[in-house]
């Protein structure tokens, strides 16, 4: 499963053009506590959180994630977007909520 | 630490500012780029990293600047962070996963959920934290590269 695939299902919009959206999803996390994905985060995950600022894309970053979805719509500062289209991390926003996206990341075979 | 200087395969020493948050994760992410660049074990750099990413946030939220120094040895690696106060009052409360006197607009960042210092002793293979009220705290870790 990579990126790409989890476009539709998940009705996601690319916020990063620039991005490689082959990276292979390998895991899930939903989180809005930085500190808790930086202690349990696993390389290729798809990190699903209404966090936007800054810091996220260094934490993705570190733990080599998939992507980061944006959940809720919520705003994305462009400071956010320059700073994963540096890091190469994918960024995608849906206006579904949290619970539904990692209720359909899980059904697409995402453990 | 007792080594020679000409054992040294690389070192550095970066300044962090208090309360610079959009600055943190640019000391670990250059250390991560240098350690590959090394040919480090993945697993290695990626522990490092993570540990010197708590290290940087937790200089930015609680004291009032610091420093990071990176010592690269061929068999072994150690990040030291020191800063210059406040310092810790009880370092084994401090020890424990889920306390933390970060203020609430730190919170909102998603960060002070009291992780931060039990993150860094799990990432490292060493890990040795000093303080002293009024004057600072340092922190040693040790990442081993053989095995």
């Amino acid at each position: 499963m990579n990126v790409a695939k989890l476009m539709e299902p998940l009705e996601l919009d690319l916020l990063t053009p620039e991005t490689d959206l082959t990276r292979e999803v390998t895991g899930g996390c939903v989180c809005d506590l930085l500190s808790f994905v930086m202690a349990r985060g696993e390389a290729g995950m798809a990190w699903i959180t209404v966090q936007t600022h800054l810091n996220v894309i260094a934490v993705a970053s570190l733990h080599e994630f998939s992507c980061v979805i944006v959940a809720e719509g919520c705003a994305v500062e462009p400071e956010t977007l320059a700073k994963a289209a540096e890091e190469g991390i994918p960024v995608l926003r849906s206006a579904l909520s949290e619970y539904i996206l990692s209720g359909r990341l899980y059904a697409l075979g995402v453990r | 630490m007792e080594r020679t200087e000409k054992e040294t395969t690389y070192q550095e020493t970066r300044r962090v500012q208090k309360g610079d948050f959009a600055a943190a994760g640019q000391i670990s992410a250059s250390y991560k780029n240098m350690l590959k660049r090394l040919g480090v074990d993945s697993k290695v750099v990626r522990r490092l990293a993570i540990a010197s990413y708590e290290a940087e946030i937790n200089l930015a939220i609680h004291t009032l600047g610091g420093s990071m120094t990176i010592i690269v040895y061929p068999d072994h690696i150690f990040l030291v962070v020191e800063d210059t106060g406040p310092g810790i009052a009880d370092i084994a409360l401090a020890m424990q996963e889920g306390y933390s006197t970060a203020p609430e607009e730190v919170r909102m960042l998603g960060f002070g959920a009291g992780m931060g210092l039990p993150n860094m002793k799990r990432c490292s293979d060493t890990f040795e934290i000093t303080s002293e009220l009024g004057s600072g705290t340092t922190i040693r870790m040790g990442f081993n590269l053989l095995n």
